[in-house]
């Protein structure tokens, strides 16, 4: 598998997708106004992976903002990865978060909510 | 008696200005945007948690122009533009940030915007997550918002109730006008 690497801008977060290490980072802030362009390829790519993914994929996530625009796509990311583990490959997902950063707490907490893969909360003290 | 755009906006420009525009809203003036606020922000000494729901709420509101904002109406004696919306972020003295945003809409769309603002208004936080989460798991909205997500997003990072005014601008056409506070 390529790995793609994204680097981060005003408005599109850090990303790195590395078939060869079974590593997913998305890191910073994701405020475009078409999101849809920009998460396409990764949406594709985790699609390829998906058909022969490593034991252990590792899913960094630590954004600083994103908008409503941003929040389906990265929904489509997590079922990706949710059929990636419905299919018994093991996927761990760490949800880094601001230490007084309820509301992006609060966002881990909604894809949760809706995706059947543990999360883990990682508050970052500054 | 006629709708005044520029007794409007001078209206909500009153108090500490961070940031104000009217005009086209481009992808352009986005960015140009988010850089002055975020700028302003840090001048303004705001702390960290504030400063984050405001530019959150920020990026939300603008793009919700970008989207949304229909053309200055024909018939209105305004100056015509492609698009128009006006944004007006103020810290009033003792008082929580405001952001104000007015655009035209279609009156076949106004009903739909007041009835989703007053169904978002008389939620409770609690109700507003759920419903937040709801829309999003379904998937039953566009990649440019619609479902109302914004407008959630929006009251679940304020928690305080928006208020509107819809004045009549022609037969077709009204002006829409926002304030979300965040405190």
């Amino acid at each position: 598998m390529e790995t793609i690497i994204r680097e981060g801008s005003p408005k599109t977060p850090y990303v790195r997708l590395d078939g060869g290490n079974g590593v997913i980072e998305i890191k910073g802030r994701s405020i475009p106004e078409n999101s849809v362009e920009f998460y396409k390829p990764l949406i594709e790519w985790l699609d390829k992976y998906g058909n022969s993914p490593l034991e252990l994929t590792s899913v960094n996530v630590q954004l600083e903002y994103f908008n409503t625009s941003s929040s389906k796509c990265i929904l489509d990311i997590f079922k990706k990865l949710e059929l990636t583990h419905k299919k018994g490959n093991k996927v761990e997902i760490n949800w880094y978060y601001e230490e007084d950063d309820e509301d992006m707490f609060e966002a881990g907490e909604d894809y949760q909510s809706i995706i059947n893969i543990p999360f883990k909360m990682i508050e970052m003290v500054e | 008696m006629r709708f005044d755009l520029d007794k409007w906006y001078l209206k909500k420009s009153e108090g500490d200005v961070l940031y104000k525009y009217r005009g086209s809203i481009s992808q352009v003036v986005v960015i140009k945007a988010l850089d002055t606020i975020e700028k302003n922000l840090n001048l303004a000494d705001a702390d960290n948690k504030i400063r984050r729901k405001v530019f959150s709420v920020f990026v939300e509101s603008i793009q919700n122009l970008f989207h949304h904002a229909d053309n200055i109406p024909v018939n209105s004696n305004m100056e015509l533009s492609d698009t128009f919306g006006a944004i007006v972020l103020v810290c009033e003295q003792n008082s929580p940030y405001r952001i104000s945003t007015g655009n035209f809409v279609h009156l076949d769309k106004i009903g739909n915007i007041k009835d989703r603002i007053d169904q978002v208004n008389s939620l409770s936080e609690e109700e507003i997550k759920m419903l937040y989460r709801e829309i999003l798991g379904k998937g039953g909205f566009s990649p440019k918002g619609g479902g109302g997500l914004g407008i959630l997003d929006i009251a679940r990072k304020t928690g305080n109730k928006m208020e509107y005014n819809i004045y009549p601008v022609t037969d077709e056409f009204v002006f829409f006008a926002l304030d979300v506070y965040i405190s």
